[in-house]
Formats: C-alpha cells, sequence, structure tokens
C-alpha cells in the first residue's frame, strides 16, 4: 500500500538531566543535558521538550540544538519569552539535576553535515543564532575546511549569544553584525535593520553557489530570504527556519 | 503520564480542553515555511489536477474565482505545535475541482509553486474536508501565508495544506512530500499526535 513510505520507528521521550546552565545574556540561558541513549543529530536539528505539572497537565515546545552531536550530551539555548509558558520555566526554575522529557532530533532539510561541499553562509537574526552556532561549532568539530559566512543581526551588544567564542573564531569563518537597536561604541553605522548591502558585502557571490541557512524571526527571515533570491541565489539553496513570538 | 517536572506548573487550564494533545493555543498566525516565499503573478497563476493516466484538468486565476466558493471557518493545528482557534478562510472545495475528474487513484501528491510538496490520501481531500483557499479573514491571502492560493486540509497538521498551491498529482501508490521525507509523518492526524514518522 505505502511502497515508497518508509514507517520508521517512533522518537521516543527520553529523560534528560539538567548538568550545567550558562548565561548567554540576561534573558538567555544555555542548558546542557544528559541524555543517556541520545541517538546523536545534524546541526541545525531540534527536539521536542515535554513539561508536565504535578496535576498531569502537560505541554511541548521546539527547541533548537545549539551544538552537535557529542554523546549523551544535548545542548540548547533557550531565550526566556515574557509571559511565555515553558521558556521562564527552562531558563528560570529548571534546576541542575532536575529531569525533563525530550524526543529526537528533529528535522531533516534544515542541517549542515560536515560532509557538504559548498561554501555556507549563515545568517542569523536575534535567537536565530541557535542552529547556526550548531553548525559553526560542528565544522569546527570536524575539522572541516569548508568556508563560512556569519552575518548576525541583535539589538545590541548585550544581546548577543556566544559572543566569546565568536569573537575567537578564526580559521574560514568570517563573522560580521548588524545591530538593530544599540551599536557597540565606535561602530561605524548606526543601528538599522539588515540590508541588501549587508548581504551582498558579507555574503558570498551567487556563482559560488553557497548554501544559505537564515534563522530568525518571521519578519527578518522573509526579509533575508528575499534579499538572497533578488541578489541571485537559487530559492532552493536558501533554507529557512522561522520563530519568535510571532514566527511560531 | 510523563514525568513530573519539579516546579512547572503551566498555563490555567480551561483552554487546553479542546486543543489537541501537545499543542498550545496561540492569537497571532505563526508563518512556518522552509525556504524563500516563491511570488506568482496571477496571469501566469494556474491550477492544474493531473490524473494516474496523464489527463489534465486545468484552472486558470479567473476560472478559479469563477467557481461557487465557501467560507469555512476552521481550527489549524501546526506541527511545530500551536494551535489557532476559529480562522476563516474562502475557497473553492475540492470537490467542486475533482467533480468532473475521473480517477482511481487513492493517494495525492500536492505540488507548490516554489517546489514544495505534501502527500495525502485523496479521501481526505473530499467530503468538505479541504479547500483551495484564496482568502483568509476578509483579505486576499498574503504570500507569506501561501497567497494567492493554498491548500487547505484543516483536519490534518498544517504542513498538509501546502502554500502556493500549484496543483495536484492523483496517484495509485502513496508517494512521500517534503516533510514526510524528512522525517514527519505521513498521515498527520493531530488528534492522535502523528506528527513524526512512527508516532
Amino acid at each position: 500500500m505505502t511502497k515508497s513510505i518508509q514507517t520508521g520507528r517512533r522518537l521516543a521521550w527520553r529523560v534528560g538531566r539538567l548538568v550545567e546552565r550558562r548565561a548567554e545574556t540576561p534573558t538567555a540561558r544555555t542548558l546542557v543535558l544528559d541524555v543517556p541513549g541520545w541517538p546523536g543529530h545534524l546541526a541545525g536539528q531540534h527536539v521536542d521538550i515535554r513539561l508536565t505539572a504535578a496535576d498531569g497537565y502537560s505541554t511541548q515546545r521546539s527547541y533548537s540544538l545549539a551544538a552537535p552531536a557529542d554523546g549523551d550530551r544535548v545542548e540548547l539555548t533557550v531565550q526566556q519569552v515574557p509571559d511565555g509558558e515553558v521558556s521562564p520555566y527552562l531558563a528560570g526554575v529548571f534546576s541542575v539535576g532536575d529531569p525533563v522529557e525530550l524526543r529526537g532530533p528533529v528535522g531533516g532539510w534544515f542541517v549542515w553535515r560536515p560532509t557538504d561541499p559548498p561554501p555556507v553562509l549563515l545568517v542569523a537574526g536575534g535567537s536565530g543564532i541557535v542552529p547556526l552556532m550548531a553548525m559553526v561549532r560542528a565544522r569546527r568539530a570536524a575539522g572541516s575546511r569548508t568556508p563560512f559566512r556569519l552575518i548576525y543581526s541583535v539589538r545590541s551588544p548585550a544581546d548577543q549569544y556566544y559572543a566569546q567564542e565568536l569573537r575567537q573564531q578564526s580559521g574560514g569563518l568570517d563573522v560580521s553584525y548588524v545591530y538593530t537597536r544599540e551599536a557597540p561604541d565606535g561602530w561605524p553605522a548606526p543601528p538599522r535593520r539588515i540590508s541588501v548591502a549587508d548581504v551582498n558585502t558579507n555574503g558570498w557571490p551567487p556563482e559560488f553557489e553557497p548554501s544559505c541557512f537564515v534563522c530568525g524571526p518571521t519578519g527578518f527571515v522573509e526579509t533575508v530570504a528575499n534579499i538572497l533570491v533578488a541578489l541571485g541565489h537559487e530559492p532552493r539553496r536558501v533554507k529557512t527556519e522561522r520563530f519568535g513570538p510571532s514566527g511560531g | 503520564m510523563g514525568i513530573v517536572s519539579p516546579g512547572f506548573h503551566g498555563r490555567p487550564r480551561s483552554a487546553a480542553a479542546s486543543l489537541p494533545p501537545g499543542q498550545y493555543l496561540t492569537e497571532d498566525f505563526p508563518v512556518l515555511s522552509a525556504g524563500p516565499t516563491p511570488r506568482v503573478p496571477l496571469d501566469r497563476w494556474e491550477f492544474v489536477i493531473t490524473t494516474e493516466t496523464g489527463q489534465e484538468h486545468r484552472w486558470t486565476w479567473p476560472e478559479l474565482l469563477a467557481l461557487p466558493s465557501e467560507t469555512p471557518t476552521v481550527d489549524l493545528h501546526c506541527v511545530t505545535k500551536w494551535s489557532k482557534l476559529a480562522t476563516t478562510w474562502q475557497g473553492v472545495p475540492l470537490d467542486t475541482l475533482l467533480a468532473g475528474v475521473e480517477t482511481a487513484s487513492d493517494y495525492a501528491l500536492v505540488h507548490s509553486y516554489g517546489g514544495y510538496t505534501t502527500n495525502l490520501p485523496l479521501e481526505d481531500l473530499l467530503d468538505g474536508q479541504a479547500w483551495v483557499a484564496y482568502r483568509y479573514d476578509g483579505a486576499d491571502l498574503t504570500p507569506e501565508h501561501g497567497g494567492p492560493a493554498r491548500l487547505l486540509v484543516p483536519h490534518l497538521y498544517l504542513w498538509k495544506s501546502a502554500k502556493w498551491v500549484r496543483g495536484i498529482q492523483l496517484l495509485h501508490d502513496d508517494e512521500p512530500g517534503f516533510w514526510e521525507t524528512a522525517g514527519y509523518h505521513e498521515y498527520g492526524d493531530p488528534w492522535r499526535e502523528q506528527r513524526y514518522q512512527g508516532d
């Protein structure tokens, strides 16, 4: 009946425990979980997290994985959304040693493999940096020489995730920043939204046929994806992922 | 019941009852798509149903708009966990479009401008369950939400409601679409929480 569809094994819910929590910004926390039996994942994939209250009520959310596969270690970065149901719990209440249910990895499209030959352009808006950072880290972990460029749009320097780690990157990864509300002292341009010039100057020419990954809030992703297509990048080379309060 | 998350209370429970398992309510209308938003000029837009024998049934944009339409009010459930209730659309029921189509197929593969595909059983497109929708909430459907026209199959997860729809291929054998190839469930019933392969 369903000749061409393989019915995979169900993704099991697993129990992870928080082993480490790091502040990325005043409102974002990186959570390192130990998940016995974790099957591994690709950079760009996400997991579903399920929280259950004492009366049995439960709810789920998806979070991008922030780091490549590393045994039973799973790393997420959670941005605390004001009035959110799950993120304030994960970023605030959830403590080292606490259990949490998760399943994954999920998503087979917005992924980068160290064996992929084309150059890579990553364009992040705000917390959209998370799955792209997993790609940056996967590249480094694999000793890949694939040239990477990252354009990172943030509100202000204080909102930058992974700031120190990105500063220390070198050797085939170029990082450029766009500040939308407040720029660092001495920054050559006033704060503004990402533009054609940013993507044209700090991205790759379309003739290089780069793989482009764009992640951020809906409006940001729409803008950047439209710019890339207008600059001549083939739409099928532009992979997008949208999230944020109004972005799914 | 899963393991209890120490110190987690969650939202007030009243709204949760009418939602499929694992879903939460949202008031805004999130956008999800895997790539750039295609722009489709209406003078070149067409919708094509292709049968298993290769027979084609075509509608231009004016021809689609000339067909009798319906204004269903439906709940939307996205596999990324949000649900939006009581959304109002305008579109042509697939029953109307398929009425003159002779087929022995059991499956449909939906194609979109931009290359997206999704598969579902043909019977899920019939009996007032699916539309080619071109208006949302009283206004023309915007490109971000799938305009000029998208499929609307609200009883399945929203990825089955292909944006920028351009046609339906009728097939004897099921053929996985874009997300179905990337690990998502082949059917996608939100009430049975069929999110991923094997669910």
